[in-house]
C-alpha cells in the first residue's frame, strides 16, 4: 500500500517536472525555431546560446507588481490564470508516454500515471475547462479589449472541440477503446499499422483543430496582437500572464501528444528493427516534430479573421469530420461482419 | 476655510462631470438614432489607440462596433502635432529641409524632395543634370525603402510575421547607403535647393548595382509567401474597396488612388527630376480592394528598381549643386580669399537666401501619394507662409468611408494599405 503511494507519489512528481521544465524550454525552442526561419539568432545573451532565457524570464515575471485592475472582478480575475494551467496540467495524467514499467529502488511504475478507460474523454473534458479560464479572465478584466478577445475564445474553442471531438470518434472506432494505452497499443508494429492512414482526413483536422484550440497563429483570434492588443490577457501582468502563457504551451504539448498517441501510434517505433530505440524517445520525437510544425505554421502564415475561421469551421471542417466518422463506421462494420 | 474651499472644488467638480455626462449620453442617444439599427443592441464603443500596438504610431480612431463589426470610425488626430508650418515661418528654406526629415519620417528623402521642388519652382532656377540624376535615383530609393516598411508592416498586421523581417533586412541594406551618401539613415537632409548636398561615392553605385540584382528574387520571395497564401488573399481580397471615383472625390493619390483603376501619377503627368527620359510603367489596379493596393506596391518596387538601374547606367559628370551663389553656398576654401563669395557665404547663413515674393504649390509623388507644398513668399530669406499637403491626412479622411461595414480585424489592414504616417498626417 505504503509502496503504491510512494510509486504514484514518484510518478507525478516526474511527470510534473518533465512537463513543466518542457513548457518553459518550449518558449525557448519557439523562439529559436521562429529565428532562425527569420534571419536572426534569437536569444543568445542569457547563458550558453542564451540557454538560460526560459529561467530569467520566469524570475522577471515573478518578481513583477501583480496588477489588477480597479474595476475588475477581483476573485475571478485572480483565479481565471489558474482555471487555464490546472486542466492543461491535469491532462498529462492520462497519456502513455513509454511501453515498460520503470523500476526505483524496488518500486515500480507504469510510463503513465493512470489508465483510465475513458482517457479520450478525460482530455476533451479538461481543454472544455480550460475555455473557461479565458472566458473568465477577459470577462472579469472589465475591458473591452479582454472582453472581444473572450468571446472570439470561447466561440472558437466550441467550434473547433466540436471538431476535434467528432475527429478522433473515427479512431475510436478502428481503435475500440477510449484509453489512451489501449489505442497505442493497437497501432504498435510498423508505421503500416499507424491510424494516420485510414485516418488521414481526420489526422488533419484534429491538427487544424488542435492549432485553433490552442489559440496559435493562423488561429490566433483571441490574442490578435494587431487588433486586440493582446486579446483576453491584456489587463494580466507578473505571474498571472505567465500562467495563461504557461498554459498554452502546455496546452500545445498536450494536443501534440494526443495526436502521436492516435495516429502516430504513440511509443512505437516505425519500423520493427528499430525497436532498439527506446520507445520514450519515439514519443518524444513525434510530439516535437508535431510542436515544430506549429512553430513553422506560426512563421509562415498570417492570421485569419473572426468570421472566416467561423465559416471554415462549421461549413467546411464539420461536414468533413461528420462524412469521416460515418464512412469510417461503414468501413469497419463491412469488414468485421 | 481651506477645507470648505477644497469641498467645494470638489463638488463643483462632480457637478461638472455629471453634466458632462448627460450632455454624452444624449450625443450617444442621437448618434444611435442615426445608425439605423433594427435590432436593439447596447452601442459598444471601442477605443483604438493612441497606444496600440498597430495603429501605426498615434492615431486614436473611435470605433462604433456591432459586435466585431465596425458601424463607424472617427479618427482623433494631433497626437504628433508639432507645429511644423508655423515653425517653418521663422526659419530660412536651408533650415526647414531638415525640418521636412520629421514628416514622414519613413521616407524623410521624398519630404525633402518634395520640399526642394516648392521652392525651386518660386526660384525658377535650373539644376545641374547630374543633380537631376542623382536625386531621382534617391528618391527612386526611398520609394523602395518606404514599399519594403509598409510591406513588412502590413503582413505584420495580417499575422505573417516572417515577412517582417525579410522586408527590413532589404531594408537595412538601403538605410546603410543611405548612411552612406548623407550619414543619416533615417533623418537625411540630403536634398538642397538648387541640387543635392553630396555625390554619390564609387561605393554607393557598386552596393546599389548589387542590391538591384537580389532584389527581384527577394520581391518573388515575399511572394511566394503572401501572394500564393490563401489567408493572405481571403484577408485583402474584396476588403476596404473604394471606388476610383470616390477615391478621387476624397481626394486620394498614390498608390492608394492607383488601386482605383485611377492612371494619376505625377511622375508621368508632371515629369520632373529625369523621369521623362526614362522607360518605365505605371501600375495600376482594378477593384480597388487592400490586394489591389498591395500588388500595386510590389510593382511599384520592380519599377523603381528599373528606374533606378536605368539611372544609374546613364548617370552623367558634372556639378550636383548650382553655380548660382546667391542661392548654394560657394566652396569653402575660396571664402577666405575672395570678397565676393564671403558676402555670399556670410548672407546666406545670416539671412538665409532670398525667394522673390509670389505664391506657389508644388506636389512631388511620393511613396505615400501627392505630397504638395504650398509656399507664400514675401521676398525675404523665409516663408511667409508654408503649408503641406500630406497625403496621409487626406487618406485618413477616406477611413470612415472605407472602413464601414467591415470586421475590427479590418480596421488594421486598412491603416495599413492606407500607408498612415502620423508625422506626415498631424504634421
Amino acid at each position: 500500500m505504503l509502496n503504491d503511494i510512494l510509486a504514484a507519489v514518484v510518478v507525478i512528481a516526474g511527470v510534473l517536472f518533465v512537463v513543466l521544465t518542457m513548457v518553459a524550454y518550449l518558449t525557448y525552442l519557439e523562439r529559436k525555431v521562429l529565428s532562425f526561419m527569420q534571419d536572426r539568432l534569437g536569444p543568445m545573451e542569457v547563458g550558453p546560446w542564451g540557454l538560460l532565457q526560459p529561467l530569467a524570464d520566469g524570475i522577471k515575471l515573478v518578481s513583477k507588481e501583480d496588477i489588477i485592475p480597479q474595476e475588475a472582478n477581483k476573485a475571478i480575475f485572480k483565479i481565471a490564470p489558474i482555471i487555464s494551467l490546472v486542466p492543461a496540467i491535469l491532462s498529462f495524467a492520462v497519456i502513455p508516454f513509454g511501453r515498460d514499467s520503470f523500476h526505483f529502488g524496488g518500486i515500480t511504475t507504469h510510463p503513465y500515471l493512470t489508465d483510465i478507460n475513458i482517457g479520450m474523454i478525460y482530455i476533451l473534458a479538461l481543454s472544455s475547462i480550460g475555455a473557461y479560464g479565458i472566458l473568465l479572465g477577459g470577462w472579469a478584466s472589465n475591458s473591452k479589449y479582454s472582453i472581444l478577445g473572450a468571446l472570439r475564445s470561447a466561440a472558437q474553442v466550441i467550434s473547433y472541440e466540436l471538431n476535434a471531438g467528432m475527429s478522433i470518434i473515427g479512431v475510436l472506432i478502428l481503435g475500440g477503446s477510449l484509453s489512451l494505452v489501449q489505442i497505442e497499443k493497437a497501432q504498435q508494429g510498423g508505421f503500416w499499422h499507424w491510424y494516420i492512414f485510414p485516418q488521414i482526413i481526420a489526422f488533419v483536422i484534429y491538427l487544424i483543430s488542435g492549432i485553433a484550440e490552442t489559440n496559435r497563429t493562423p488561429f490566433d483570434l483571441p490574442e490578435a496582437e494587431s487588433e486586440l492588443v493582446a486579446g483576453f490577457f491584456t489587463e494580466y501582468s507578473g505571474m498571472r500572464f505567465s500562467l495563461y502563457y504557461l498554459a498554452e504551451y502546455a496546452n500545445m504539448i498536450v494536443v501534440s501528444c494526443v495526436a502521436t498517441v492516435l495516429f502516430l501510434g504513440g511509443w512505437g517505433s516505425p519500423l520493427p528493427m528499430l525497436d532498439f530505440v527506446p520507445p520514450v524517445i519515439w514519443f518524444m520525437l513525434k510530439v516535437y516534430s508535431f510542436l515544430f510544425f506549429f512553430f513553422w505554421i506560426r512563421a509562415t502564415l498570417p492570421r485569419l479573421r473572426y468570421d472566416q475561421l467561423m465559416k471554415f469551421g462549421w461549413k467546411v471542417m464539420l461536414p468533413l469530420s461528420f462524412a469521416n466518422v460515418i464512412v469510417t463506421a461503414f468501413v469497419v462494420y463491412m469488414i468485421r461482419h | 476655510m481651506e477645507q470648505e474651499k477644497v469641498v467645494d472644488k470638489v463638488a463643483e467638480h462632480i457637478e461638472e462631470t455629471r453634466r458632462r455626462e448627460v450632455i454624452l449620453s444624449s450625443l450617444r442617444q442621437t448618434v444611435l438614432n442615426d445608425l439605423d439599427s433594427t435590432i436593439q443592441t447596447d452601442q459598444f464603443l471601442l477605443n483604438m489607440g493612441p497606444q496600440h500596438p498597430s495603429t501605426h504610431g498615434v492615431l486614436r480612431v473611435l470605433l462604433d462596433l456591432d459586435g466585431e463589426r465596425i458601424k463607424r470610425s472617427i479618427p482623433d488626430l494631433g497626437y504628433l502635432h508639432r507645429g511644423t508650418e508655423k515653425i517653418a515661418e521663422y526659419r530660412t528654406y536651408n533650415q526647414i529641409i531638415p525640418m521636412t526629415d520629421r514628416l514622414d519620417y519613413v521616407s524623410a528623402m521624398a519630404n525633402n524632395y518634395a520640399f526642394v521642388r516648392a521652392v525651386e519652382k518660386l526660384l525658377e532656377i535650373k539644376i545641374p543634370e547630374r543633380a537631376e540624376y542623382i536625386r531621382t535615383i534617391v528618391a527612386e530609393v526611398q520609394r523602395i525603402v518606404n514599399h519594403l516598411f509598409w510591406l513588412g508592416t502590413q503582413a505584420l498586421d495580417i499575422g505573417a510575421m516572417s515577412v517582417f523581417f525579410y522586408t527590413f533586412r532589404e531594408r537595412e541594406e538601403l538605410l546603410d547607403l543611405f548612411e552612406i551618401i548623407c550619414g543619416a539613415r533615417l533623418t537625411s537632409n540630403y536634398y538642397r535647393v538648387g541640387g543635392v548636398d553630396a555625390d554619390l561615392p564609387k561605393e554607393f553605385i557598386n552596393r546599389l548595382y548589387k542590391f538591384l540584382d537580389a532584389f527581384e528574387g527577394n520581391i518573388k520571395e515575399y511572394n511566394i509567401l503572401l501572394e500564393t497564401n490563401r489567408i493572405w488573399l481571403a484577408r485583402t481580397k474584396n476588403i476596404a474597396v473604394i471606388t476610383g471615383e470616390d477615391a478621387v472625390n476624397f481626394g486620394m493619390s498614390g498608390p492608394s488612388l492607383r488601386g482605383s483603376g485611377v492612371d494619376y501619377d505625377l511622375r508621368k503627368y508632371e515629369p520632373y527630376g529625369v523621369y521623362d527620359q526614362i522607360d518605365w510603367n505605371v501600375p495600376v489596379g482594378i477593384n480597388g480592394d487592400v490586394y489591389d493596393r498591395y500588388w500595386i506596391r510590389i510593382e511599384e518596387m520592380r519599377e523603381s528598381s528599373k528606374i533606378i538601374r536605368q539611372c544609374l547606367d546613364k548617370l552623367p559628370p558634372g556639378r550636383i549643386l548650382t553655380e548660382d551663389h546667391k542661392i548654394t553656398f560657394p566652396d569653402k576654401g575660396k571664402v577666405m580669399h575672395n570678397m565676393e563669395t564671403l558676402i555670399h557665404h556670410f548672407l546666406l547663413v545670416v539671412q538665409g537666401f532670398k525667394v522673390p515674393p509670389g505664391d506657389t504649390y508644388c506636389g512631388t509623388e511620393t511613396p505615400k501619394g501627392e505630397l504638395g507644398f504650398y509656399i507664400v513668399s514675401d521676398g525675404s530669406g523665409k516663408p511667409y507662409r508654408m503649408k503641406i499637403r500630406a497625403p496621409s491626412f487626406i487618406h485618413i479622411g477616406a477611413l470612415d468611408h472605407m472602413a464601414k461595414g467591415y470586421m475590427v480585424a479590418d480596421i488594421v489592414t486598412i491603416f495599413g494599405t492606407l500607408d498612415i504616417v502620423m508625422g506626415e498626417c498631424d504634421r
